[in-house]
């Protein structure tokens, strides 16, 4: 049973409507006066983004047909409320792939446009807006908008990373990718802290179109940022072998002190032990290597009633790798930092959208179990120095940075913001808005 | 299963199971009365699965005008190995109490209609030898209650009628089967608060093809509705007067 609770379950939903999808051609539904109304996708985004209490909300899920598909050039076009599970599902076979993917393939085409989603491949191929040909909005006005870069193209850049605030997405023309196989030849190499890691990243980022390193947060001193680089590009061999399709529901709410700093020291531990030598190569399917997450549903719930925070930032490296050290010593020292850190670094390559969150750097993202005002205070501070290294935090998964924050993340919000939908607006929308 | 027709494609549980057959290899025949809607879903499978993939029109209401679509259907498709019949409505109960005409609406639509399109499939399953029916009932059907009956009373009525159709075509190599869905979460509910007791679209669409390929008997899906009807069933009338259900 859908809740349409976001996916970090903070904050908890108060007082929020959920309105039928418009049919066909029709004008969207409205919640009763003065109230505004916001797309839900697949509640894949960890914070207030997709949430809007005290006003409505608008499932997308029955948009949930393909429209065309041109198997010479790889263009699809499909209604957005298509999850890239159901891209994969379908088009994997016939040797295409997503051009950019985040690390679960539980979101919709319409999300994936609104958050302007990064994947492994973003020194490679930039965002997912940049591949989105183009797209149908339609606003509270009736209106049916096609955008694309040469047709409205303010709008286009404007929908593009636009929070899901520019009005609903109908439809998508997605460019996807040719693949020869769906394993990938993978790489797997240990660093034993973050200079290593750094090192590692610029020599193979330029071999390996896609990458991520997933990062101890327990340990300290010369061992701080010890983890394991992972990179791969898709392989012309293939194997035959089945996959079996298990996906667990987590089937309660885990008391929360199962998340206690001795499990998740022991997960770190396991994860950062279970290779020997420094680098082992492989041959690995698409689906543990992109979502090594999905094969749980519902992890979520482990984090139990109180929900839980991610973070992700990212702040400018060239020539100061201490910023991101200081941030990892902060994080350690807390002790309040989850298992699962991720680490990457973003390319140059430009997003079409002006509220597009990646920017050349590296990137941070890792879960807080939400212990209250002391989880709070660890982001605040987190924050400032992100704010001193003209760094960014990523709306999609905030739930509480400031108004500033949110200005100096989104420097181009006052060029964005006539192309809201009046009667569109959403709990973080508002939250960031507000006056200081 | 290479060619299926489908009564009321559009319906959100028939839809899903339309994709299940796609992806199988199936080729489609869909009928419904919305041919914007019709049209949607056949592109749909069309991306999902290079499937051959016909429409037609109906209207329920038009009982004498199943057995011309089916055979259109019979013509486009060359012949007909299976077919669903998933159209239905759910009526406002007290509007049925006190307007015959709405009454009588839903009684078309779940029951009369059904059986009409039934007729001609009966017919033309038994001459082949072969194939299945599949029948989309509900778990209403399966006992009267004072907030449904009407409706229940419609689907009680097909169940009957399935049995019996099941009974005359196992002598002919013909499986019928008839679906007991519980609550599902499609545009039939859009109006009834969701509680832990509904199932996705998806899932009883799956499980409606599954069943089609097996040629099963009687499937309640979910397969939890099978222990609670058959605990509904059993409760005494003397007792099961008095309850508010
Ligand atoms: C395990 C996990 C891993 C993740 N990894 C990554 C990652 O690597 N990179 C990354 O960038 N993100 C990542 N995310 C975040 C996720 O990709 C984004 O939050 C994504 O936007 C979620 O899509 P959704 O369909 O669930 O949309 P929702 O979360 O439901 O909504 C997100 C936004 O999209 C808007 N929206 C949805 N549909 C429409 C529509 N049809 N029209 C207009 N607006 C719409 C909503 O209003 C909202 O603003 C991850 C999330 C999880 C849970
Ligand atoms: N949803 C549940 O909880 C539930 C539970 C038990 C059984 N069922 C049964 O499951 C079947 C499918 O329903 P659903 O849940 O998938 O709902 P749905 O999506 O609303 O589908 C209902 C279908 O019936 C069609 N229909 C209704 N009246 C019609 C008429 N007069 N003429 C022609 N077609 C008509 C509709 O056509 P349009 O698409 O053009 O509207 C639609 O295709 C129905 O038989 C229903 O009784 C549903």
């Amino acid at each position: 049973m859908n809740t349409f609770e976001s996916w970090g379950r903070f904050p908890k939903l108060q007082n929020q409507q959920v309105l039928p999808l418009p049919s066909p051609h029709n004008a969207l539904p409205f919640p009763p006066e003065g109230r505004t109304v916001l797309p839900y996708g697949l509640g894949r985004s960890y914070g207030d983004s997709c949430i809007n209490n005290g006003n409505a909300i608008i499932p997308t899920a029955g948009l949930s047909c393909f429209i065309d598909f041109d198997p010479q050039r790889g263009i699809v076009k499909a209604e957005a409320g298509v999850s890239l599970a159901t891209i994969l599902d379908v088009f994997v076979p016939r040797g295409w792939f997503l051009p950019v993917t985040p690390g679960t393939k539980f979101v919709t085409l319409g999300g994936a446009i609104a958050n302007d989603i990064h994947g492994k491949n973003h020194h490679k191929a930039g965002t997912f807006g940049r591949h989105v040909l183009s797209f149908g909005l339609l606003r509270s006005d009736g209106a049916h908008h096609t955008c694309s870069p040469s047709e409205n193209g303010p709008l286009y850049c404007a929908t593009i990373g636009g929070l899901g605030l520019t009005g609903l997405i109908t439809w998508v023309e997605l460019q996807l990718t040719p693949i020869q196989s769906p394993y990938l030849d993978t790489r797997t190499i240990k660093f034993r802290n973050l200079d290593e890691f750094f090192d590692i990243s610029v020599e193979s980022d330029a071999l390996f179109d896609y990458s991520v390193s997933w990062v101890d947060c327990t340990s300290e001193g010369d061992r701080l940022g010890r983890g394991l680089f992972m990179a791969g590009n898709f392989s012309s061999r293939s194997k035959r072998k089945k996959r079996p399709n298990l996906a667990l529901p987590f089937p309660c709410e885990a008391p929360s002190w199962l998340l206690n700093s001795l499990f998740m020291r022991s997960f770190n531990n396991l994860y950062y032990n279970k290779q020997l030598s420094r680098t082992v190569d492989a041959l690995t399917h698409y689906e543990p290597f992109f979502y090594p997450l999905d094969a749980i549903l519902n992890w979520n719930r482990m984090y139990g009633k109180r929900g839980f925070f991610q973070y992700q930032l990212v702040v400018p490296f060239e020539h100061d790798r201490n910023i991101i050290k200081e941030i990892f010593r902060r994080i350690t020292r807390s002790k309040r930092a989850s298992f699962l850190a991720v680490l990457k670094t973003f390319g140059d390559i430009e997003s079409p959208g002006m509220m597009s969150f990646p920017t050349k750097g590296v990137t941070l993202a890792l879960d807080f179990p939400n212990d209250g005002k002391p989880t709070l205070a660890l982001m605040d501070e987190l924050d400032s120095i992100v704010k001193d290294a003209h760094g960014r935090i990523y709306a999609a998964k905030d739930a509480r940075m400031s108004p500033e924050m949110f200005r100096l993340s989104y420097p181009r919000v006052g060029e964005f913001a006539p192309f809201i939908d009046p009667n569109f607006s959403s709990s973080l929308w508002r939250r960031v808005m507000e006056p200081a | 299963m290479k060619k299926v027709v489908i009564v009321g494609a559009t319906s959100a549980i028939a839809a899903e199971a339309a994709r299940a057959l796609a992806l199988d290899g199936a080729s489609l025949f869909l009928i419904g009365r919305n041919s914007d809607k019709l049209e949607r879903l056949a592109g749909d499978l069309r991306v999902r699965s290079g499937a051959e993939v016909h429409t037609a029109a109906f209207e329920a209401h038009d009982l004498h005008g199943a057995s011309r679509v089916l055979e259109q259907a019979r013509s486009a498709l060359g012949e007909i190995d299976a077919a669903l019949v998933a159209h239905g409505d759910l009526p406002d109960q007290r509007a049925c109490e006190h307007d015959w005409a709405a009454a009588e609406r839903s009684l078309v639509t779940n029951f009369m209609s059904p059986a009409a399109f039934l007729t001609w499939l009966a017919n033309y399953f038994e001459g082949r030898k072969q194939g299945n029916i599949t029948v989309i009932s509900s778990v209403a059907g399966d006992r009267g209650r004072q907030s449904n009956y009407i409706y229940g009373a419609a689907k009680g009525g097909l169940t009957v009628l399935l049995q019996g159709l099941r009974n005359r075509l196992a002598h002919h190599g013909v499986s019928v089967t008839t679906i007991k869905p519980g609550f599902v979460d499609t545009p039939m509910t859009a109006h009834i608060k969701k509680g832990p007791l509904f199932a996705s679209a998806e899932a009883v669409g799956r499980r409606t093809a599954k069943a089609m390929r097996r040629g099963e008997s009687v499937v309640y899906a979910p397969g939890f509705w099978l222990p609670i009807m058959l605990i509904i069933r059993h409760i005494p009338e003397c007792i099961f007067k008095k309850l508010r259900l």
